[in-house]
């Protein structure tokens, strides 16, 4: 019995270039209001384009607008439901933050603006490091990295930096095979060869097996705390000592901060850098695929290395903070993007810190792992968990159940799709076969997820009695599963007039 | 639900943690502020910033990579509705169709502007996307040197050289002709062939249209990659496509396609190259795909390439992109539209080439370079720019940004941008305040 979602009629939609009509147009400008002299006197004629733009579309403001509402329904959202996708922290994007953002003085400053005219954009910036850095316990922050894996290679780089002063930049990181994707490849850009090392069954770092692989020519571990599979690193402190007796740094990986906030903090387990993601743990919104924010903290022996510029406050005779960019630092690792960082992010990840405030940050982080944990204890029935421990904001089952019927985990989770869901993460960590790993973040109510208990229990009894009915699905989607194979070896990856999506939905 | 799963308080959920680690007392910051408050907060800062519609409501002649255009109202309209913006990466193509068309119509856009025959879904920004051009010439030719003009913007080759350093390629610099700006074509001849890649900014960090075609001739003959970096987009508009020119991959920064200027970031960084590159392509590319019944979607696909597959053999780690601003700069671009991208650029073009005729008219001042430009040029006066600057905002002007910052030598230059959103009025009042500057340093 699905009580979520029931089918409705949905506008349907072609491409924005089979709207186009010529002559249509979506905009006006001002008159020009200086005298205009022939193009062709400005600019040789060879640089001149000479397809009058043919591939842009010629459509009115309506259809714009119809456009982009029409497929905009297409798409499932926070705003409409809870997304229980372990890893990414889907929680609720809150509104201030957007009207925060599109301030004047915000939306319109150039990044270029001399510090004197620019002083509340970058207290904005000072501010959020120093909030980050009591959160995480570190001394300092750098806020230009644009997302999780640019932070990763910030921070990768500020370790090797910091190795190279002291004589010896070491050749490898060691990683988990239970680790993101992102971390070998942000390891093999700066230079790294990757040491994967098995991990325990609860994804932990397996104390021997880092043991065996520690030795000179380690610059870092990399891990994830809590584990991909939601656990806790207990041993976190004699990891931290053994890799740094080795000589070498500790990298987390901070994309399951949300389990952490208030109430414990990296730095003091003993880590070195971490990133955070802006656009999980602080509330900043996906985007359909971006844009987040990846800052990086450090201790301050590693803070010399950091990007530049970096901001500084300074005290004036008359007591009042001034601020400015410090661009003097010789040490540092150099700069990881123009200007000075995804700045729009910041403001919202900033607005959201100071809308909770202490108690609120520690009260999410609570709800969070409660509401993870009480996922954990209404399905275990179900589905088999992949390590029997006490899981923190995420839990992670796997298909082993339903495999006995045929039913694999993505037929769960495209099944989910039709009970009204987005589906959880799938397949990874890499370490579980068939990995469900399901992460409500403290946003959902306990209405909410009763519904999607109710709904995994529900495909747990179809995989058992209609097997057919889970590994067709979604029956009640405007299209159905995509033929990705298909598309990969013949792909189309931009329309022509002789491609057409229109009259086909 | 604690009495659901037999425990007496949300403590115990969190014993797996030592207890020595366990903060013992709130987080060292303020307490929470109710909305209004949070409001009155952040309201004070933003008013703290000078900005050409807030404080003094200076006139800004700023460019340098990040630009002042008009955005149309119905972007910020349809990037609000909830199922854009608060949607995730579009794994699940059956509920996500809404992103995934839209990122398959920007992916169309950029080829057409460009004249390249695939375009990825973004990257970070025109820095980044330069950085991750030089690392797929490097996968594509494996060779393991670029040469980088060395009028590209300073901060985006700051950025191609932290990503190289590590990478093992290394760089060389072609130097800039001191009377045109542009590059010096005599620079090309003899290129070694150990270099993978010619990258070049068009129009170049000081406002000049850079010789694509002849550059392409000598990158080609030595097998390199011919890379041509967009900072101003809307340049495109007007300009001849780079792709016509020859260029075998086409990056740069998409932020005057409708992107808020907003102190930097976030932006977008556009990458597109030729189809025979496709799979060497950094980044997510969403195709056309069709269900059972024979139903046209798009789907994330050639997902073999990135880091959730490939790890430390991808051709980028990157994850998050700017999926959000990519879908403002299709609504720009579909707004605007064929007609409205060209009249904006013609704009631009018309109004800087007053001002720069303008500046150059005075007595004290000249045009520092002799070539075409678009709506950035550079000017010499007879003080230091710097100098100018605060005599200028004295006036309530903000003149543009004095190129010692990044050209310790050039002291009298200022890069000076117009764009259809800078007034004549405000035009004048630069230029009457450049002379009276001049003739009151003059005695």
């Amino acid at each position: 019995m699905i009580r979520k979602v029931s089918t409705h009629i949905n506008q349907n939609e072609g491409l924005i270039f089979e709207r186009s009509r010529p002559g249509r147009v979506g905009y006006r400008l001002p008159d020009l209001d200086v005298e205009a002299v022939p193009v062709e006197s400005l600019l040789e004629g060879r640089n001149l384009r000479d397809d009058s733009l043919s591939g842009l579309p010629e459509v009115s403001e309506v259809d714009v607008i119809r456009h982009f509402t029409r497929i905009s329904t297409w798409n499932y959202a926070v705003d409409l439901g809870m997304y229980p996708l372990g890893s990414c922290t889907m929680k609720y994007n809150p509104k201030l933050n957007e009207r925060v953002s599109r301030f004047d003085g915000f939306a319109a400053a150039h990044p270029y603006t001399p510090d004197e005219l620019a002083q509340g954009n970058l207290q904005l910036l000072y501010d959020l490091e120093r909030s980050l850095c009591e959160i995480t316990g570190l001394a300092a922050v750098s806020l230009q990295p644009a997302a999780g894996a640019q932070g990763e290679m910030t921070g990768l780089m500020t370790i090797r930096k910091c190795l190279e002063s002291r004589g010896d930049a070491r050749k490898y990181v060691i990683i988990p095979d239970s680790a993101h994707g992102t971390n070998p490849a942000s390891a093999a850009i700066c230079g790294y060869q990757v040491k994967t090392i098995k991990s325990g069954p609860d994804g932990s770092v397996d104390l021997e097996n880092l043991k065996n692989v520690l030795d000179q020519d380690v610059a870092a571990l990399m891990l994830t705390n809590p584990s991909t599979l939601g656990l806790f690193e207990e041993k976190i402190e004699e990891i931290c000592r053994l890799v740094h007796e080795a000589g070498g740094l500790v990298y987390m990986d901070g994309a399951n901060m949300n389990a952490l906030v208030g109430v414990t903090r990296p730095g003091d387990m003993g880590v070195d850098v971490i990133h955070l993601n802006l656009h999980k743990t602080f509330s900043t919104p996906h985007g359909g695929g971006g844009p987040g924010a990846g800052p990086i903290a450090v201790t301050s022996e590693l803070e010399p290395f950091l990007p530049f510029p970096r901001v500084v406050a300074e005290q004036g005779v008359d007591g009042q903070t001034t601020f400015r960019l410090d661009y003097n630092r010789p040490q540092s690792v150099g700069r990881v993007r123009a200007f000075h960082g995804n700045f729009s992010v910041l403001v919202r990840a900033l607005c959201y810190i100071v809308s909770l405030g202490p108690d609120g940050l520690r009260e999410a982080t609570e709800t969070a792992v409660l509401n993870a944990n009480y996922i954990a204890h209404h399905l275990k029935d179900d589905y088999e968990i992949a390590y029997d421990g006490k899981p923190m904001h995420e839990v992670v089952f796997t298909d082993k159940r339903q495999q006995a019927y045929g039913v694999h985990t993505l037929d769960i989770a495209k099944r989910l799709i039709d009970y009204g869901f987005h589906p959880m993460t799938v397949y990874f960590p890499l370490i579980v076969p068939g990995a469900i790993m399901i992460e409500p973040t403290e946003s959902e109510g306990r209405e909410e997820i009763d519904l999607f208990i109710d709904a995994l229990k529900s495909i747990a009894r179809e995989a058992r009695e209609n097997p057919e009915l889970v590994k067709k699905a979604p029956h009640q989607t405007r299209i159905g599963r995509l033929d990705e194979a298909t598309a990969a070896r013949k792909p189309v990856l931009r329309w022509r007039p002789a491609t057409s999506a229109a009259g086909q939905k | 639900m604690l009495r659901e799963m037999g425990l007496k308080s949300v403590d115990e959920l969190f014993r797996g943690i030592p207890t020595n680690l366990q903060l013992k007392r709130p987080l060292q910051i303020p307490p929470a502020k109710a909305e209004s408050e949070a409001l009155g907060y952040f309201r004070a800062m933003a008013e703290k910033n000078e900005t050409p519609v807030t404080g003094r409501k200076m006139a800004s002649f700023l460019g340098a990579g990040a630009y002042h255009h008009f955005i149309p109202t119905v972007i910020d309209t349809l990037i609000s509705r909830s199922e854009f913006y608060t949607s995730y990466t579009p794994y699940q193509p059956e509920i996500s169709q809404g992103t995934l068309q839209a990122i398959f119509e920007y992916q169309t856009m950029i080829c057409e502007l460009t004249g390249m025959d695939v375009s990825n879904a973004s990257l970070y920004d025109g820095s980044t996307a330069t950085a991750e051009a030089v690392l797929m010439a490097e996968r594509v030719t494996n060779r393991t040197k670029v040469a980088l003009a060395g009028n590209i913007h300073p901060e985006y080759i700051e950025v191609v050289d932290t990503y190289i350093r590590n990478a093992g390629i290394s760089k060389v610099t072609l130097p800039f002709n001191e009377e045109t700006g542009t590059l010096r074509l005599d620079a090309l001849n003899g290129l070694s062939e150990e270099i993978g890649a010619v990258i070049v900014q068009s129009p170049n960090f000081f406002g000049g249209i850079e010789e694509l075609q002849r550059i392409a001739e000598a990158t080609h003959r030595i097998g390199a990659l011919f890379v041509v970096v967009v900072s101003e987009a809307l340049s495109l508009g007007l300009l001849q496509s780079p792709g016509r020119a020859g260029a075998d991959i086409v990056c740069g920064e998409t932020q005057s396609f409708g992107i808020p200027i907003s102190f930097g970031g976030s932006y977008c960084g556009f990458f597109a190259t030729r189809e025979k590159y496709q799979r060497q392509i950094p980044g997510r590319l969403v195709g056309m795909a069709h269900d059972e019944q024979g139903r046209a979607g798009f789907v994330l696909t050639l997902a073999t390439r990135e880091q959730h597959i490939r790890r430390e053999k991808a051709t980028s780690n990157i994850c998050t992109n700017q999926g959000l601003y990519a879908l403002m700069s299709t609504v720009y671009l579909s707004t605007m539209g064929k007609r409205g991208v060209r009249e904006v650029a013609e704009q631009n073009l018309q109004k800087a080439h007053y001002a720069a005729r303008q500046i150059a008219a005075l007595d004290q001042y000249q045009l520092r370079f002799g070539s075409k430009f678009f709506n950035e040029f550079v000017i010499s006066g007879p003080l230091p720019a710097s100098e100018l600057l605060q005599r200028l905002r004295e006036q309530e002007i903000i003149g543009g940004l004095e190129l010692s910052r990044f050209f310790p030598e050039m002291k009298n230059e200022l890069l000076v941008c117009v764009t259809e959103v800078t007034s004549r009025g405000d035009i004048d009042r630069l230029v009457a305040a450049l002379k009276s500057i001049g003739s009151s340093t003059n005695r």
